[in-house]
């Protein structure tokens, strides 16, 4: 079975990745994009019945790091 | 004084922090990030600068949780000191021994040059050497050195007198300009800039010298 897992930083916290990305579409001609904001998708790949409580605890001590950025997964 | 001074896949400021230790007068083992312990005996901790497991996932997080840090987390609860510089302070707030995260700098520039800094308190062993307010020149050289701290975390870490550095031109967007702080024990320090690196004439400076010395004497006196 596979997990997905999304990382983002927090509201508030500057991505200055994402303002980088933001101006290059910018020069690319597309205008009207008013934010951007950069994460990552991290897959799992786990042993059948692994639960949702076992994956945030992944995500809690390794995946995210919950003082600069939130998660979410999808099993 | 005895230090260990911990090696991961990518440290390469290592043999720099072990050679300043030295020159100090301590004695000084290296660790590599696998071993389950730490010397008999060690009074500090030197966590080095480098790129631990290249930097994967987050600057220091992979490394934050090998066997050693496990190691380096009860050396801190017994009240053991430490001291980690550049991907070392990234790795003690990833093992959360010290507040606040380090995120990509804010120009997303890689920095490499000798700034200087400030120093905020002469109230731990690592700046005991040292006036508040004594101007340094130290190198620092990182990508991801940005200091995070939320608005509450500022205002503690200033009325805990905890900021042991500040930088006096902000290279890297850091909150409060901060450049290095302090455990509420005042036993563990991380900081961006390299102290290791401005330790020696051949360097070009030695303003980084002093925290070694008065770590010595610290330490030895302790």
């Amino acid at each position: 079975m596979k997990a997905r897992v999304h990382v983002m930083l927090k509201d508030g916290v500057l991505d200055p990745q994402g303002e980088a990305v933001r101006h290059a579409l910018g020069s690319l001609g597309f205008s009207g994009v008013q934010g951007v904001r950069q994460g990552k998708v991290i897959e799992l790949d786990l042993a059948e019945g692994t639960d949702e409580a076992t994956v945030k605890e992944m995500c809690e001590k390794l995946l995210a790091n919950t003082v600069i950025e939130s998660y979410s997964v999808e099993m | 004084m005895k230090a260990a001074v911990l090696v991961f896949p990518g440290s390469n400021c290592d043999r720099d922090l072990k050679v300043a230790f030295e020159r100090a007068g301590a004695d000084v083992t290296m660790v590599w990030h696998k071993d389950t312990q730490l010397p008999e005996g060690v009074d500090i901790v030197g966590v080095p600068g480098g790129f631990s497991y290249g930097d994967y996932l987050r600057c220091g997080a992979i490394a934050a949780n090998s066997p050693i840090c496990t190691e380096l987390k009860r050396h801190v609860e017994r009240g053991g000191y430490a001291l980690g510089v550049c991907n070392g302070f990234q790795i003690l707030t990833e093992t959360r021994l010290l507040p606040g995260a380090l995120l990509r700098n804010a120009n997303l520039k890689y920095v490499c040059r000798t700034v200087p800094l400030t120093v905020r308190t002469s109230d731990s062993v690592f700046t005991r050497a040292w006036n508040a307010g004594t101007e340094l020149q130290i190198p620092i050289a990182h990508h991801d050195g940005n200091y995070r701290a939320d608005d509450e975390l500022l205002r503690q870490l200033e009325a805990e007198d905890r900021i042991a550095f500040t930088y006096n031109d902000n290279p890297n967007g850091s909150a409060g300009d901060i450049a290095g702080v302090l455990s509420a024990n005042r036993r563990v320090l991380g900081m961006m800039p390299h102290p290791e690196r401005a330790a020696d004439e051949g360097h070009g400076g030695t303003d980084g010298r002093a925290m070694f010395t008065g770590l010595m004497d610290a330490l030895v006196a302790a």
